[in-house]
Formats: C-alpha cells, sequence, structure tokens
C-alpha cells in the first residue's frame, strides 16, 4: 500500500510542474492586460503605460516572471491581487469555504441520488422508469446551468416563494465567521434561525450544480451494472439461490463501484467549472465566482495562483479517489 | 413532503423578514459588484465609490444631491483669488471622525486632514503613498492634479490654501469627486505606528453620513448611521450593501423583498417592474455619450464632407429603437442635456440617405469601403455595440458604403482605438467624473488628447475648437464659460469628427415603499436621504 501511495505521489510532481506552466501561461496568453483595462474609456499613454506595467513587474521577460512565480510559490506567496493589493492567499482562504461547502452538498446529492437511480435502471433495465430517468439525465447532462438556475428561482422563489433568491443567509443574522462553513457557523452563533436560514439558502445553488454530476453518476451506475451483472460470478450467486437484494448489494454493487468512483472523483472538477457559474448566479462568494472577476480584469496572481490552488484540490482528490480503489479492490494496489 | 415544503415556507417567510423593517430601519441595496477596496483614492470603479466615497467619507466641497452643482461641504466656504490660482478653503468646525476597534480619535477633523489627503496622493515621500503593494493614483493622475495643484498649505486649523499652477475652471468639480475624499491623518499616523496600514483600505475611517462596519468579501458590506454626521443624519440606522452581480436575480431578489433598490435592470426587465405594483421605477437622462469616432487624419475621413455625409445616412432612431429600446435619446452634441452649456440650438443632421450621397459624390468618393469597429463588451451608454455596427453597416449601404465590422477584446480594443494610424472608425462612448463640460470636450476632442494612448479617438485637433475650450477652462464666470461651450458645440457639429449616436436613460428599480432616494446624474448611489415607508 505504501508503495503505491508513493507511486502516486511521484505522478503528482510533473503534474503540478505542468499546471504552473498552464496556469502562468493561461492568463497571459489572453489578449489586453490589467493596465489597460484599469485606464478605460480614457486611454493611456505609452509612457505611462510601461511606467505602470514596470512598476508591476510585467515589463520583465516571461521566464523571468515565471521563475519569479514558482520561487514565490515555494516561500508560500502566492502573489498580492492588482485590484485588492490583498495576498491572493488570504483571498482563497476567505472564499474557499463557501465552495467547500457548496460543492460537499452538491456531490452528496448527485451521489445519494444519483447511484439509487443508476441500480435501479440497470435491475429493471427497458422498464419505463429506466427510460424516464437515462432521458432525464441525458437532459440533465446538457443542462445549460445558467438557464436552470434562473428558471429555478424565478420558480421556487419568486412564482412559489419557498426559497430566498441568492445569498448564504438571511442578511438578519449577523455574526463572526469561525470556520467560514455557514452550516456551522451558523448553529455556532446560537441566533435562532440563522442554521434554518443558512441550509435554505443552499438548496437552491445545491441542485444546480448537482445537476450535471448527478446526471453522469447515475448514466455511469446504470452501465457498470449492467456489466457486471451479467458476469459469472452474478449467475452463480443467482444459481445458489441468494435473493435479488443480496444478489445486488453484496455481489454486483460493490464491483460495479469501482468505476463509479472513478467517476464522482471526476465529477469534482467538473464541480469546480460548474460552480462558477451556480455562483455568479447565486451570489455565492465563493472562489468560482473570484476566478471569473478576476480573469476579467486580467488580475495576474490571482489567475495563476488561484487556478494552481484549485487544480491542487483537484489533484488531491483524485489521490484519495485512487486510494479508494485500492480499499475496494485489493488486486488494483497489488498490480 | 408535506412537513419539508412546510419548514421551507418557514425558511423563505424568514428570507423574506430581512427586508421588513423591525426596530432599527434596515435598508439593503443589491449592489451589482464587489468594491476594489475601501480607500477612494486608487480605485476608478463607481461602484467601489458607493462602497467608500459615499456613505464613509465627505470632502471639501460636495455635489448637491441630484445635480452637478457643487456645494460646501468640509468646506463651508470659499475665496478664489482674482488670477483664479489661489483658492482659500475655510473649514467646517465640530466635525467628528468615526472611530472603530482599532482606532478612537482624539481630534476632531481639521486642516491636517486636508493636507494629508492630497499629499499622499501626489508625493511619493509621504509615508502613506506607498501603502498598498502596487498602489497608484489613477484619478489624482487622470485629472492632471500633479501638474496642477503646486502647494497645499495650512493657514491655521480651519483654514487652507490650495495654489494652482494656472487657472482652472473645472478643479472645484474635481474637488466634489471620489478621489478627492478627506482621509484622517490621525488615523494613518496610528496605523502606521501599529505597522497595519493595509487596514486603511480595510477598515476605511471618514466623516461621511454612515460607518463602516464590515465586509465579507463578494457577499455583503455592512454600515451603521454615523450618528456624528456633520449634515442631516440618514433615516435609516443600518445600511448592507448585499453583492449580486446578475441583473435578473437582482430583480429577483428586489421582487422577493430581499433588497429596497438595484441599480441596473436589465433593458428587456423594464416593462416589466413597471408592471409591479411593488416596485416604482426613476428614470433620467444618463450623463453620458456614445459616438462613433472617424479618424480625421486619414482619408477620405479627413474630409469633413465625408463625415458629414456619413452621420446624414445614419438612422439613429432606429438605433435608439432596436439597441437601446428605448431606453436613450438621441445625440447631436458631444454632451448630454443634462449638462449646463448645452447647446439645444443646434440642429442635427437629418436623416437623408439621398443627400448623403448626393455630398459623398460632390466630396469625389465613390465605391468607399470602410471599418466600423464594434467593442465587445457592454457599457453604460451602449448597450450592445455589434448590433448598432450592424445597422450602420446597412445604413451606409444605402449609400453604396461597404462596411466591414470588427471588434478585438477589451483591453485591445480600448489601445488599438487609440493608435494614430487606425482604420476605420471607432464606436466607444464616456461618462462624465464631475459634470464639467471640460471634462467631455478636452478629454474626448482637445488637441492634446490625440496621439497613442490619447482618448481623442478622432485624432482630431481643430484650432478654433481647442482655443474655445482652453479659454473656457481659464475664465471662471460659468455664465462665460458657457457661452465658450455653446461655440465650441458649433464647430463640432460643422467639422463632424464623431457621428454622435446616444444618450443612454438611466433606471434604478426600488420598493415602493421606498422614500427620498435622489438620482444621481453622475450615476453614484448614495442612501443618506432614503427612508422606508412603515
Amino acid at each position: 500500500m505504501l508503495r503505491f501511495l508513493l507511486a502516486k505521489l511521484l505522478y503528482l510532481i510533473p503534474t503540478f510542474i505542468g499546471i504552473t506552466i498552464v496556469a502562468f501561461g493561461f492568463v497571459r496568453v489572453l489578449p489586453g492586460d490589467p493596465v489597460l483595462l484599469m485606464a478605460g474609456e480614457r486611454g493611456i499613454s505609452p509612457e505611462r503605460h510601461a511606467e505602470l506595467s514596470a512598476q508591476l513587474g510585467y515589463d520583465r521577460p516571461f521566464l523571468v516572471q515565471y521563475a519569479d512565480f514558482v520561487a514565490g510559490l515555494f516561500q508560500g506567496d502566492f502573489g498580492t491581487s492588482l485590484v485588492t493589493k490583498k495576498p491572493v492567499f488570504d483571498e482563497f482562504l476567505s472564499l474557499f469555504p463557501a465552495t467547500v461547502e457548496l460543492a460537499v452538498c452538491a456531490i452528496l446529492i448527485a451521489t445519494l441520488v444519483g447511484v439509487p437511480v443508476g441500480v435501479i435502471a440497470a435491475i429493471k433495465r427497458g422498464s419505463l422508469f429506466d427510460q424516464i430517468s437515462m432521458t432525464g439525465a441525458l437532459v440533465g447532462f446538457s443542462m445549460p446551468i445558467f438557464w436552470w438556475g434562473l428558471l429555478l428561482i424565478i420558480f421556487f422563489s419568486g412564482t412559489l416563494g419557498w426559497t430566498p433568491v441568492s445569498g448564504r443567509i438571511s442578511l438578519l443574522y449577523y455574526f463572526d465567521n469561525v470556520t467560514g462553513f455557514m452550516l456551522i457557523d451558523s448553529l455556532l452563533s446560537g441566533q435562532e434561525g440563522a442554521f434554518a436560514s443558512a441550509v435554505s439558502h443552499l438548496i437552491l445553488p445545491s441542485i444546480v450544480l448537482a445537476t450535471i454530476p448527478l446526471a453522469v453518476i447515475a448514466r455511469q451506475t446504470r452501465s457498470a451494472m449492467l456489466e457486471v451483472m451479467g458476469e459469472d460470478y452474478v449467475r452463480t450467486a443467482r444459481a445458489k439461490g441468494l435473493s435479488q437484494r443480496r444478489v445486488v448489494s453484496v455481489h454486483a454493487l460493490r464491483n460495479a463501484m469501482i468505476p463509479v468512483i472513478t467517476t464522482i472523483g471526476l465529477q469534482v472538477g467538473v464541480l469546480m467549472a460548474g460552480a462558477i457559474l451556480t455562483e455568479t448566479i447565486f451570489s455565492w462568494p465563493g472562489i468560482g465566482k473570484w476566478m471569473i472577476d478576476s480573469i476579467s480584469r486580467r488580475d495576474y496572481p490571482v489567475v495563476q495562483s488561484g487556478l494552481l490552488m484549485i487544480a491542487a484540490i483537484v489533484m488531491i482528490v483524485n489521490l484519495i479517489v485512487d486510494l479508494t480503489y485500492g480499499l475496494i479492490n485489493p488486486r488494483i494496489r497489488h498490480k | 413532503m408535506t412537513r419539508y415544503v412546510r419548514r421551507l415556507a418557514a425558511a423563505s417567510a424568514l428570507a423574506l423578514a430581512a427586508a421588513a423593517p423591525a426596530a432599527a430601519k434596515t435598508f439593503i441595496y443589491c449592489s451589482e459588484a464587489s468594491p476594489e477596496g475601501f480607500d477612494p483614492a486608487p480605485y476608478t470603479a463607481g461602484t467601489t465609490f458607493d462602497a467608500s466615497a459615499h456613505p464613509i467619507y465627505s470632502r471639501l466641497v460636495e455635489f448637491k444631491k441630484g445635480t452637478t452643482e457643487i456645494e460646501p461641504g468640509l468646506a463651508e466656504s470659499w475665496e478664489v483669488s482674482e488670477d483664479g490660482t489661489e483658492i482659500t478653503f475655510h473649514l467646517r468646525q465640530g466635525v467628528a471622525w468615526q472611530s472603530n476597534d482599532i482606532f478612537t480619535p482624539s481630534r476632531e477633523f481639521n486642516a491636517d486632514d486636508v493636507i494629508f489627503s492630497f499629499d499622499r496622493q501626489g508625493n511619493a515621500d509621504n509615508p502613506m503613498h506607498g501603502y498598498l503593494p502596487g498602489i497608484t493614483y489613477e484619478y489624482f493622475s487622470a485629472m492632471e492634479m500633479g501638474d496642477l495643484i503646486a502647494s497645499v498649505e495650512k493657514i491655521d486649523d480651519y483654514t487652507v490654501k490650495f495654489t494652482l499652477t494656472r487657472p482652472e475652471a473645472p478643479f472645484m468639480a474635481n474637488l466634489a469627486m471620489p478621489f478627492a475624499s478627506i482621509a484622517s491623518a490621525e488615523y494613518a499616523d496610528t496605523l502606521m505606528e501599529a505597522g497595519n496600514t493595509e487596514d486603511f483600505n480595510n477598515k476605511p475611517i471618514g466623516t461621511g453620513p454612515f460607518s463602516f462596519v464590515a465586509y465579507q468579501k463578494d457577499a455583503v458590506i455592512r454600515y451603521r448611521k454615523n450618528a456624528d454626521f456633520y449634515g442631516d443624519a440618514p433615516a435609516i440606522d443600518d445600511l448592507v450593501f448585499a453583492i449580486t452581480p446578475d441583473a435578473s436575480v437582482r430583480l429577483q431578489k428586489l421582487k422577493a423583498g430581499e433588497c429596497h433598490l438595484m441599480p441596473y435592470p436589465a433593458p428587456a426587465d423594464i416593462a416589466d417592474i413597471q408592471a409591479d405594483e411593488n416596485l416604482k421605477l426613476d428614470s433620467q437622462p444618463g450623463l453620458n455619450v456614445a459616438y462613433l469616432a472617424y479618424n480625421t487624419t486619414i482619408a477620405p475621413f479627413d474630409n469633413p464632407k465625408v463625415r458629414k455625409a456619413l452621420n446624414m445616412a445614419m438612422n439613429k432612431e432606429a438605433i435608439i429603437d432596436a439597441v437601446f429600446q428605448g431606453a436613450g435619446e438621441v445625440a447631436k452634441n458631444p454632451i448630454p442635456p443634462t449638462m449646463w452649456s448645452y447647446n439645444d440650438a443646434i440642429e442635427d443632421d437629418a436623416y437623408d440617405p439621398e443627400a448623403a450621397k448626393a455630398m459623398l459624390e460632390e466630396a469625389g468618393v465613390s465605391d468607399l469601403n470602410m471599418q466600423i469597429w464594434a467593442m465587445p463588451v457592454q457599457r453604460p451608454y451602449m448597450p450592445n455595440a455589434r448590433r448598432t455596427a450592424e445597422l450602420m453597416q446597412a445604413d451606409f449601404a444605402e449609400i453604396g458604403v461597404n462596411v466591414e465590422i470588427v471588434s478585438y477584446e477589451w483591453g485591445e480594443y480600448l489601445k488599438k482605438s487609440t493608435d494614430p494610424s487606425r482604420e476605420g472608425a471607432v464606436i466607444l462612448g464616456w461618462t462624465g467624473d464631475n459634470g464639467d463640460p471640460d471634462n467631455f470636450l478636452a478629454v474626448l476632442l482637445s488637441c492634446a488628447a490625440t496621439g497613442d494612448g490619447g482618448s481623442n479617438r478622432a485624432q482630431w485637433c481643430d484650432d478654433e475648437f481647442s482655443d474655445l475650450i482652453t479659454k473656457a477652462k481659464q475664465v471662471s464666470d460659468q455664465a462665460e464659460r458657457a457661452k465658450l461651450y455653446e461655440q465650441a458645440q458649433v464647430v463640432f457639429k460643422d467639422q463632424a469628427p464623431w457621428a454622435t449616436i446616444a444618450h443612454s436613460t438611466q433606471y434604478v428599480p426600488m420598493r415602493a415603499n421606498v422614500e427620498g432616494f435622489v438620482m444621481s446624474p453622475l450615476g453614484d448611489f448614495t442612501f443618506e436621504t432614503v427612508d422606508i415607508a412603515e
């Protein structure tokens, strides 16, 4: 197991170097620069432009800037936002819990709904349930998130008035952030109704963010189950006279879970991408919205370090997924 | 399931209660973006000023509510020397600074604060000048304050003298702008001693109608009424900004009662808002202009006749209908009609393709191919540049002019459009900073603003026009200045360096029970006068 872990960790090193290059290069490949955007319609003389670029260090060769960026990373310095003039890492820390809270709720919804739906669809292959759920999954997978979010807001918040429109908690409640996770902080605050308010604010954005992963997980579970259900050992189990429930839960599901867990792990990347739109619609103060704002302002340090941190998180989650296989399927860890 | 729904309904009723006034009156504003910071000096975005300069700070002089006229602020009165280069301000006494958990002021506002507020921006040796990494003072330099101010002297604790390098009539309007907000010198000293100067930007201290309470990044800003405010105390107790970037979501929040007022509704939603009896809608012409700037240095656009012919071929009414969806008016002058010195006697070039065609022939131009640049972003003065360019393309085709529409990424667009050798005509616009005509005419059309990186996209340098606006800057009598600007607009119309397209209308939707909100021609959102009817 230790060797397995070490091998996986070794793979991370080249990946991480690759990510620093992509993160650094990405924002610089985009046309336009922060100084021009700051000046706006007023324009800026070439002299002043050069002066400001020099002050920000963007007149230096790319390689020097890159070396500077990487050297900073080794010292734990992720740079300073050009716009807010605050350390990028501090901003990240203040926004990250909001994204995690939303993403965890979304992945829970996607898994807790997607896996059972997939299993039932596989067992009752060709049934009405199968057809409806798989069509639903196709629609969910193709859903334009922005439109979907707005539609839910207009219906549930506007017409029915069941859920709040946007934000993380009613503005009636005001307390200090202890953990940054609103569900926890609202409980810690001891204010009556705060937790319920936080939950009600989480419902729509979690559903919207869960939509695509849910569709993917349901389809993946169904096809993995179908494959496993055709295996010899399932037939043997059936022949032994085991109940359908036991065949499915003990023999089929456990084996079908391996590709499903891979899929769930990969959805973390999808969630990060989905968070950008979901957070913008629901005014959710997380890192997705932060990245969008920073890209449109060409806030180089925020974009490059933000991308790097997001990529690192996705990598770590995938590492954990890899390790989970080892637990579920001993053959993988001994290979 | 029913129980679940009931619980949901209970939770949302709570959320709705957020907007209902309890014992303390809380006013919620659904703002459209996050502030860049809370020090008004280094930043340029209107949304930052709405969150910092307007609620928290005051200035020597202020824009009278709802106008661009100057009225006393922290300065009770002032005298201008005969030659216009010395201005002596008599400061208001008994103005208290706000306090917070790290600062309790030991003294009231005085001359030292005025000197500090300008020195920290213009003087690189001031210890607070570079207090944030990469900080620059863009407005201070854009308004040429460094060149303009020779000195700021303290005569006594409540008298300050500004000496200018030249007479400059718009100077007073500059002092009412957000960047000229007066900050506390004592607060800066306290922070420098404690070694946490960044709190100058994070935990602002001012003399304005509201004091800062807390900011949760990208989510909420909270303010409390400043009970010691020198002017009329606000009617509301707490002011909250709920940051909501999407216009449709803002409207949903307003409808659900989650906020009282919102900026920038989508043009398509205006009719819906007007039909909702829980809401009301204020509107006024914005202090802006959208234009198409020809490059007047390149043939055949160096010939005023060609420019005039194209202007006559342009159906502006159609653009107002299709692009602005009625939320705008046709522009005939480079300054908007709400601005003093607007020359209403000028007649716009009538839309007349036949006459345009004849004029083009007269100028000896045939088979003209040209580019029209359409910017890739929506701006307050222009909802959709691409669509506008397409309409122009169709209009120009009628007179035999072939148009190619081009566009670049916004930053590139801004830069490339200033290139003196640029091919093609550029769609762009401007929103006024301080309500002075000089802020339009000199910034956009003076000889000084031509050249690479300048804001005169027409590269138009006309001696007569230049003389008029330079003179208008040097005399201090407003009536006399207005006359000069009116003449300058005649020259502009005659020479047609631009096709003036439109002035957009600004809309502010709010709950029907909101009282006392005053729209600002400068597009500011300020709340010291608002109240919520019971």
